[in-house]
């Protein structure tokens, strides 16, 4: 039995938790297609899932070999989406996290905000056309900035909190 | 030759040294290690391939290249390693020494 549920959720950690509830209550989540979920029943709590932002285009050479190294720890790919990918391993392998240390999971969060970055510069470049006169395309881009400022100001926080706390532990 | 500036290796490093004493792959470097430790370091594999990937760079270990097509590539310490690993070592019964003169002068 399979079901598919349509939803938007901007914040990676949030999904990821999502994904995790509803595997808790024996929905899979086996593929995901812009903003369509596609599950599928079983066992109650089998799977944990973790969601990845790669640091490279999914066909790239590097993170093919990322994905082989992940497969054989028993991991699955479940689906891809531009650079994120949705991970699956079996709950009684025991826990699953990609990332063991503060430095890695850093690593990641900035690999989070430099993708965004990018588009957040180039929106707030075009802003300021408001100042030409064209209000409404100009405001569009502002409310884009806004859009994209949230998860790089949560990535940043996260960023700062792990390097504070990495000063005594690693 | 100048001794290469050596701090604190991480917890994930050193055991990847240890494990790697004996040729293993990734998953094998993650079972012995949480095996080792009664699961109480279990190494995330993003974080595992991101420091096998830094070691190899800085000729730590080495990836085992043999003739067979298996798809799993292991890998082996090098002698670099195995000097940092000792070092690292001799660091590591200072600070159990030094911890356990406090402890003891405690107990008494």
């Amino acid at each position: 039995m399979t079901k598919s549920v349509v939803k938007f959720i901007s914040n990676f950690e949030k999904e990821e938790q999502w994904l995790n509830q509803m595997a808790a209550k024996g929905w899979h989540c086996i593929d995901y297609v812009f903003g369509r979920y596609l599950f599928e029943k079983g066992e109650p709590g089998e799977y944990i899932y973790r969601i990845q932002l790669l640091k490279n285009p999914i066909n790239h050479l590097e993170s093919t070999a990322y994905l082989n190294f992940l497969r054989e720890t028993g991991v699955e790919v479940v689906a891809s989406y531009s650079r994120w990918v949705y991970l699956r391993k079996k709950a009684a392998d025991g826990p699953f996290d990609l990332f063991s240390d503060k430095e890695s999971r850093i690593a990641h969060y900035k690999n989070i905000i430099y993708m965004f970055l990018p588009f957040a510069i180039m929106n707030l470049a075009f802003s300021l056309k408001i100042f030409t006169g064209q209000t409404v395309p100009g405001l569009i881009h502002v409310a884009a900035v806004v859009i994209l400022s949230i998860p790089i100001a949560r990535c940043y926080k996260r960023i700062r909190r792990l390097k504070k706390e990495r000063l005594i532990s690693e | 030759m100048v001794p290469e500036e050596q701090g604190a290796l991480t917890e994930a490093v050193f055991y990847i040294l240890l494990s790697l004493h004996e040729p293993l792959h990734g998953y094998g470097i993650m079972q012995k290690v949480q095996e080792l430790t009664n699961g109480r370091v279990v190494l995330g594999p993003g974080t595992l391939y991101g420091a096998i990937n830094t070691l190899v760079e800085k000729g730590w270990i080495r990836p085992l290249v043999d003739g067979s097509d298996s798809r799993r590539k292991e890998y082996l310490i090098t002698e670099r390693g195995e000097t940092v690993f000792l070092q690292e070592l001799a660091r590591l019964e200072e600070l159990v020494r030094h911890g356990k003169s406090v402890t003891r002068s405690e107990e008494q």
